[in-house]
């Protein structure tokens, strides 16, 4: 048994401790929105937040996370409101969409340290997640989209 | 959530039954003076035979019969229909159409989506369903007001009688259009007055594929569901000879361990149980006829067929004489690997079947096939099977398997084990697991008369055939010679004389598959690199060859100059790049790509830039197009740059993405796309893009350091200054 905290809610995982994360949110707790690509952290897929940094869940056991703040596609905004998902929409970013929970999550935290990534910045995060049809360039231009609208936020709230 | 997935037996069935009152429109409807119907014997009233749906609320459903892999057909066919409808697009929404004859494809004749087929193919049939629709629902509003149909108009679901100010939203009417009778005679619009089509509309699916929300295949959970791995031939064509589950079985959470047709499967409570299952299990394996072969075996195979005659492809005029008579002559062979798909949801299929049934989850790209695979292997009458399509996280070819592997493994499992299984394929399992664009051995040569013009070309092909003992066989071979081995070579649209096109199919045991743009993956490369060097020899600039040698191509000529004038092509370049060029014609459509390279001092290759211009006939939506293009340009270059599966005692040496490398962000180029304005015949998109790139990027590596790569993928070895 391994409790984990999940979105901000609590699960209790009944499973081996080795089982990956990846594994335990999508079979164990029901939460599909994380997807296995390679099973080996080549592909970005199945990126979560733990503690607020990307991390591959596929080669994550459950082990070293419990009690840590776990969030996933599912808990980044309820309602389609983080900056990066408004930024998908207004350059449709996605094809088939499958790499694209993995792409959004690992673009949130280059969100939080730099909200003002170049071009470079960019390439450095995004260039672990694989997307086979190809939607880089709107992924590129949807978070520096992002990266705005999180400035403004800033500036209104300061 | 304007999607509907089929997630449940029930909620899917009842979402698509064409019993919930309301407009309906279905498959009788005339089309150019025939009627299309419903062939299939079992097609039943309480199926949606349906392609659109008007509830009372308003909403707009239209059922999707093309499977949705991100080429934007969820998107595309929709706006056809609503365009006749004059709907408000805001109340569209789309249903997976479930399968039934009424669903297949109009020109290929089973329910399927490939060959960059779905909106020309849908074009007429989706036109007709929608102003179907609109004749019923003014119809309706005529009768309700009394007065004559002709003097009321639609917009944006509201149908108007101006003189009387009156009107009534499409909701409103349709329970009384559903009373009217389908009339014989629609008027479609004229395409000046189109307000969707030709628009770049938003894709619909798009919220819920940033939410997490969107509903692949391998998302797909039912009551009681195991999860199934199973272990096939390391070495293709072989089999299990003997296996012992003990190690398997003694894991907890592993249910069972049973032998499937394509090897072990590994049933568990959950995939990662299911895989540590799957790797414990001991199996003995008769290996098969191809246990020896490796990739440098099968060139010296290959190069060795290429010095013999093949099947003629293509026979114009006298190769022998012309070559004989040519001042210079290039001969060059051109190679390209075994590729494999690697779409990035991997391979996956639920299966529920039970003694009154048998339901399916799975993106397929070829649902009357799996139907059928699951009818046999169930031995249940065909309308107690049924095929749910989800989304696609990918297809590029993959999920059309003629011998509907994937479906089947999962339909044996669950029938075996009398309870609903899904079954993944890991990433393992996927690249080394065959089904790959085959590879290609191509020699080519050449004769350039006094007036530098080329008089000669002969192209032999070898490699292995998509289509050989598969159903597709009896419309895809003539002669000897498959069609999508040779397509892009056998049409070679230039004007040369004497042309000799022949093809070599050897048989091995490696499954080969379509590869997104199929054939034009690698006869675009061959042709266009070849006729590059031809351009060179004769001294001339490609883009000035092929224009000259175009004149009588007027769509490839468009393409062509439209690329050329968005690129600076002629114009300097900084120290160390390169400028490239590529034509190419497939599924119906024309594309011309100029790429602008470097090359580093270790032979490192950065595309920095690419201009594509396309004419595929009148368009539905550009953000498709747009979108198609960029991804066609980095699935084509993913393969220059890195693509390949080589072979090893009958192994394939490649197993995940550190040594199977796609195209990452990094190396993305800048892609602008532009459309040839065109009247003429509607082409495909989703594939159309991807041949010219490596031809492209090849030629502006010559451009920039006067060598000739003529083997993908580029080898930074070779380049190294």
């Amino acid at each position: 048994m391994v409790q984990l905290k999940i979105n901000q809610k609590k699960y209790e995982i009944e499973a081996d401790k080795s089982m990956p994360l990846l594994w335990a949110l999508r079979d164990k707790v029901g939460l599909n929105g994380t997807k296995f690509g390679c099973g080996v952290a080549q592909c970005g897929a199945c990126t979560v937040h733990v503690d607020g940094e990307a991390v591959r869940s596929c080669v994550t056991p459950i082990s070293a996370v419990e009690g840590k703040e776990i969030t996933t596609i599912e808990g980044l905004s309820p309602d389609l409101s983080h900056p990066l998902q408004q930024a998908w929409i207004a350059e449709d970013v996605p094809q088939c969409g499958y790499c694209q929970s993995g792409q959004i999550m690992s673009a949130a935290v280059l969100l939080k340290h730099n909200d003002q990534p170049t071009d470079e910045d960019i390439n450095d995060v995004m260039t672990g997640n694989i997307c086979r049809c190809g939607t880089y360039n709107r992924i590129r231009r949807a978070i520096h989209q992002a990266a705005k609208t999180v400035r403004k936020q800033k500036e209104d709230n300061s | 959530m304007r999607i509907i997935n089929g997630m449940t037996r029930r909620s899917f069935l009842k979402t698509s039954a064409a019993v919930l009152g309301g407009l309906v429109i279905g498959f009788q409807l005339p089309s150019s003076g025939r009627r299309i119907e419903a062939k299939s014997k079992w097609a039943s009233a309480d199926i949606a035979n349906a392609f659109l749906r008007i509830d009372e609320d308003g909403s707009i459903t239209i059922m999707v019969n093309h499977s949705e892999m991100g080429q934007g057909v969820y998107t595309s066919l929709p706006m056809i229909v609503a365009e006749e409808l004059d709907c408000d697009w805001n109340d569209v929404r789309i249903e997976p159409a479930p399968v039934n004859m009424v669903y297949s494809h109009t020109t290929f004749g089973s329910q399927m989506t490939g060959g960059s087929s779905s909106v020309w193919t849908e074009w007429e049939r989706l036109r007709l369903v929608g102003a179907t629709g609109k004749a019923m629902l003014i119809a309706a509003a005529a009768k309700t007001w009394e007065v004559a149909a002709e003097s009321c108009r639609a917009e944006n679901s509201v149908v108007y009688h101006d003189a009387s100010k009156r009107q009534l939203t499409y909701g409103q009417l349709t329970k009384q259009a559903s009373q009217m009778s389908t009339p014989k005679q629609v008027s479609l619009k004229d395409p000046k007055d189109f307000k969707i089509i030709g628009t770049p509309v938003k894709r619909l699916d798009t919220p819920e594929k940033t939410n997490g929300q969107a509903v692949f295949g391998i998302d797909v959970n039912l009551p009681g569901m195991l999860t199934a791995v199973v272990r096939r031939s390391p070495v293709f064509g072989g089999k299990v000879k003997s296996f012992s589950a003990d190690k398997a079985k003694a894991i907890k959470g592993v249910q069972s361990v049973i032998q499937i047709s394509s090897g072990v499967a590994v049933i568990a409570d959950d995939f990662w149980t299911a895989k540590i299952g799957a790797q414990a299990v001991e199996i003995v394996w008769d290996e098969g006829p191809d246990a020896n072969l490796s990739t440098q075996q099968q060139s010296e195979q290959y190069a060795a067929l290429a010095n013999t005659p093949g099947a003629v492809a293509r026979k114009k005029g006298n190769i022998t004489t012309a070559m004989d008579v040519s001042a210079k002559k290039l001969e060059a062979v051109y190679e390209v690997p075994y590729l494999a798909h690697a779409p990035m949801e991997p391979l996956n299929c639920v299966a529920d079947v039970r003694k009154d049934g048998c339901d399916v989850w799975t993106g397929t790209q070829l649902q009357t096939a799996e139907h059928a695979t699951a009818k046999a292997i169930t031995g249940l009458p065909a309308e107690k099977v049924k095929i749910h399509t989800t989304l696609l996280g990918g297809g590029f070819g993959r999920r059309a398997v003629p011998d509907c592997h994937f479906v089947s493994e999962a339909v044996q499992i669950s029938k075996a084990i009398q309870k609903p299984v899904k079954v993944v394929w890991t990433r393992e399992d996927d690249i080394q697991g065959g089904w790959y664009r085959p590879r290609y051995y191509h020699k080519l040569s050449a004769g350039i008369n006094d007036d530098k013009k080329p008089i000669a070309w002969k192209h032999t092909i070898v490699g292995q055939s998509i289509t050989a003992g598969t159903p597709f066989e009896a419309f895809m071979v003539r002669h000897g010679v498959d069609v999508t081995s040779v397509e892009g070579a056998e049409n070679l649209p230039y004007a040369i004389p004497n042309v000799l096109v022949d093809l070599h199919s050897p048989r091995h045991k490696v499954p080969v598959l379509w590869w997104r743009a199929v054939g034009g993956t690698h006869n675009a490369f061959a042709v266009e690199c070849f006729l590059d060097e031809v351009a060179h020899a004769a001294g001339k600039d490609p883009y000035e060859f092929r224009r000259e040698l175009l004149a009588s191509e007027p769509r490839h000529l468009k393409a062509l100059e439209l690329a050329i004038s968005k690129s600076n092509w002629g114009k300097p370049l900084p120290k160390g790049h390169g400028r490239g060029l590529a034509v190419h014609s497939c599924f119906g459509s024309f594309v011309a790509q100029v790429a602008e390279v470097s090359v580093s001092k270790e032979g490192k290759v950065k595309v920095h830039n690419v201009v594509c211009a396309v004419d595929c006939g009148p368009i539905v939506n550009p953000n498709t197009i747009d979108a198609q293009i960029e991804g066609g340009i980095a699935f084509g270059l993913a393969a220059a740059l890195h693509g390949e599966v080589t072979l090893k005692n009958g192994r394939a040496e490649q197993s995940n993405f550190y040594d199977y490398k796609v195209l990452r962000m990094d190396e993305m180029p800048k892609v602008e796309t532009h459309i040839v304005p065109s009247t003429d015949k509607m082409g495909g998109i989703g594939e159309v893009a991807v041949p010219p790139i490596a031809p492209a990027v090849v030629n502006a590596i010559f451009d920039a350091t006067g060598k000739r790569v003529r083997q993908l993928p580029i080898s930074s070895e070779d380049l190294r200054s």
